[in-house]
């Protein structure tokens, strides 16, 4: 104990050391952030001399082996560190799929080569990743996916159709899933292979969304080359890194929505700009109802966050709450962007232009965007399937 | 705040879930209510119950407890919750036994504390009256003082275990007007005070309670638990804790109807099918799922919020106690519709969930009750 507050108080001075000021009190929302990568772009230069400070520590990435260019730090020390980022309004040195999906499944699955070749420059920031798996027909039913990959020699020539590649545009590498067997049964055929978006033969488009933003991308594969060796796990047992790797994704959204970190204000001072108070009340009781009934779920909600991370911290096995916080997580973010809509009334509905302040039109295009929430990353239907079969025993 | 059991915790929970399995399974609630048995609680449980420590958790060890906290109590309650075993808890301990602690002159303490440590004696609080609903302020019995005594008149309902209990705590007015906050006065009354009359009630959940009448009881200064007029302040700190023990005996009894309810998904056959086989129905059973984990949760907190006194402690259990009204609720009317035909019948232990359900709702304020005391406390 004495070692971590020891801890504490080094990274605390070396925090306030050695981050530049201008970046102090950044907050920003989702999607937002410095993913890095080849084609970033730096409006505040300071954000990217930040990311280099703490990708030197290794502390892009916390708690990542030291070998690879980790932070080496225990799970209690990493704790630490965010609290410490947190008191000192800094925002994350870097974000993205590298760090939360392909580097935790390269270090479950990854062969050492794979490890070396990937995990630093995920850590420095130089390489942004997407992720290759829903296509045209397999959404929810993903193993149905049928982009197809041929061994030919030391390469396999990669055909087909990806959608729903979000930043793709952006990206310098995808993971992707492919079928290497059509003769298996649809589970057994797929293998996981790392590609380079920079080889011969790929497209992106990005795809329009309700709310006006493109997130996502589809992404055309004709006749790309990727070598064999870039296969993680085993050829044809691409189902098991698929899983392991959903399971980080889903404790990523779920870490994104819900747990109120990163809120610039409560819903009880958005209505203070727009509804009557009688006192200290608001007036229209029903609006009120639904506030309440939606902070005490949203608290009840973070407790069950904080309850997963101190079993965690304990040592104990995780259950299987990662499907329950990405349903749970991003319904309430929904009820959370309507009800804004309702306290905004009819200020929630311009577009764009004028008679709008910024704020009320990006909150109504957050409000738009969040309905994807619920179908991106696994839709809550697969979510409850999941959570009847896996955590509840149901049988199928 | 750590939401996680600890060692010793982990181990209490182990003991109380084997103790409820051997020793108190649902089927001797049941037979307590066939006999309509005159105690409505097994005596020689509650001494097994002191025995093994757990009745006297919340008793300072100077009067024979062990001074642990409601963190710790929680895991023995929701075992007991998980099979609606009816022993007096609420009553002697988290009513009685905690205004005594927090109130009680040495005196009183002296008197009373070891004796319930032990198992030997029952105590409970009389607070609520037929126009009371859940405010603890709204008190019409009124207590007046005549040549150096106290004489009570007015009528208390579903008091717990009242029929049975050594003594009972009352809320008077001593001063003020009937909804008035001051004013009220706590009084520790033995049973067989001349003028108590105590009579058994029938409720749903076929729990031991008693109305008690008071007509003109005459009890002398020494019977003041707490100040004169500053009752409502201690009685509702009281009641805040004790909610945090019911909603963990809520916690429990959800999850055993949950796991009861499964259990029958995964056996019943129809069209040729187990019924768990259908999305309807597993995609209820996991969002009910859902709703337990955040209750446990809200439970858990609470329970360690109120230990270290945080100043958000109220607001914690208006949480756990209105999640946990509509999620025993919902896991209980859910259980009786999954169960089919034999979810309406009184063979089947579904229907004594959802009456206990039901009750504890309306115990220390429903979840409406609830929601706006946070709002009010939230600035809604």
């Amino acid at each position: 104990m004495a070692d971590l507050e020891k801890f504490r108080a080094e990274t605390r001075r070396w925090l306030s050391d050695n981050a530049p000021p201008s970046i102090k009190g950044t907050t920003l929302g989702l999607g937002e952030g410095n993913w890095g990568g080849r084609k970033a772009t730096y409006p505040n230069p300071d954000m990217k001399a930040w990311l280099n400070v703490m990708a030197a520590r290794g502390w892009t990435a916390p708690e990542w082996p030291a070998q690879y260019g980790g932070g080496g730090l225990s799970k209690a020390e990493a704790k630490v560190l965010r609290d410490e980022m947190a008191a000192l309004k800094l925002p994350a040195p870097l974000v993205g799929f590298g760090l939360t999906m392909i580097g935790p499944t390269l270090l479950e699955y990854g062969t050492e080569d794979q490890k070396q070749e990937h995990l630093s420059k995920i850590i420095r920031g130089d390489i942004r990743w997407c992720q290759g798996y829903s296509e045209p027909g397999s959404g929810s039913d993903l193993a149905s996916l049928q982009t197809r990959a041929v061994l030919q020699g030391d390469y396999y020539v990669i055909n087909g159709q990806k959608i729903w590649t979000s930043y793709a545009n952006y990206s310098d590498w995808m993971f992707m899933l492919v079928r290497t067997d059509p003769q298996a049964p649809k589970h057994e055929g797929i293998t996981f292979i790392l590609m380079d978006m920079a080889s011969p033969g790929v497209e992106t488009r990005p795809i329009k969304l309700i709310s006006g933003s493109s997130p996502f991308c589809e992404t055309f594969l004709t006749d790309v080359q990727v070598p064999a060796k870039n296969v993680v796990f085993k050829v044809n047992h691409g189902w098991t890194v698929a899983k392991a790797l959903l399971n980080h994704e889903r404790t990523m959204i779920a870490s994104a929505f819900g747990s109120g970190t990163g809120r610039r204000q409560t819903i009880g001072d958005y209505a203070r700009k727009y509804v009557d108070f009688e006192g200290e009340r608001i007036a229209d009781t029903t609006l009120r109802t639904r506030m309440t009934q939606y902070e005490m779920d949203a608290l009840a909600f973070k407790l069950t966050s904080d309850r997963a991370r101190d079993a965690a911290k304990a040592g104990l096995p995780p259950g299987s709450e990662s499907s329950m916080f990405k349903i749970y997580g991003t319904e309430l973010n929904q009820r959370r962007q309507e009800l804004l809509g309702s306290i905004a009334g009819p200020q929630a509905l311009g577009w764009e232009g004028s008679g709008f302040e910024e704020q009320e039109l990006s909150q109504t295009r957050d409000w738009l965007r969040s309905r994807g929430n619920t179908i991106e990353g696994g839709t809550s239907e697969v979510q409850l399937n999941i959570i009847a079969k896996r955590v509840l025993g149901l049988p199928d | 705040m750590e939401l996680v059991l600890s060692e010793d915790q982990e181990l209490l929970a182990k003991t109380a879930i084997d103790f409820v399995r051997t020793r108190s399974p649902v089927s001797r609630m049941r037979a307590l209510r066939d006999a309509q048995d005159p105690i409505g609680f097994s005596r020689t449980l509650w001494k097994e119950m002191a025995e093994l420590g757990w009745v006297g958790i919340l008793i300072p060890e100077a009067y024979g407890g062990a001074n642990m906290g409601l963190a710790d109590l929680v895991v023995v309650l929701e075992a007991l919750g998980r099979t609606l075993a009816p022993e007096p808890f609420l009553s002697t301990i988290l009513l009685g036994g905690q205004l005594l602690t927090q109130a009680g002159s040495e005196e009183q303490k002296q008197a009373w504390l070891p004796g319930i440590a032990s198992g030997d004696k029952i105590l409970t609080v009389a607070y609520q009256e037929a126009r009371s609903r859940y405010d603890l302020n709204r008190v019409a019995t009124k207590a007046e003082q005549q040549s150096g005594s106290w004489v009570l008149s007015g009528e208390k309902i579903q008091v717990l275990d009242g029929h049975t209990a050594d003594a009972l705590i009352v809320s008077a007015r001593t001063a003020g007007g009937q909804n008035d906050q001051d004013g009220i006065t706590l009084f520790l009354i033995p049973r067989d005070t001349p003028g108590l009359t105590v009579t058994r009630q029938q409720r749903i959940d076929d729990r031991a309670v008693a109305l008690v009448s008071l007509d003109s009881v005459k009890v002398g200064a020494g019977s003041l638990l707490g100040p004169l007029g500053g009752g409502f302040e201690i009685l509702s700190q009281v009641v805040d804790r004790a909610t945090v023990g019911l909603c963990a005996e809520m916690l429990g009894g959800m999850s055993q109807i949950f796991d009861d309810t499964l259990n029958y998904l995964k056996t019943r056959q129809q069209f040729g099918a187990l019924i768990g086989t259908f999305q309807a129905l597993k995609h209820r059973a996991a969002r009910l799922f859902m709703e337990i984990e955040l209750a446990r949760s809200s439970v858990m907190a609470a329970a360690r919020a109120a230990d270290a006194g945080d100043k958000d402690w109220e607001s914690l259990i208006s949480l756990a106690k209105a999640r946990g009204s509509d999620t025993f609720l919902l896991a209980a009317n859910e259980g009786v519709q999954m169960h089919g035909g034999i979810g309406m019948t009184d063979e089947h232990d579904a229907g004594f969930y959802l009456k206990r359900a039901r009750v504890a709702e309306m115990t220390f304020g429903d979840a409406a009750w609830h929601r706006e005391r946070w709002a009010t406390l939230h600035k809604y």
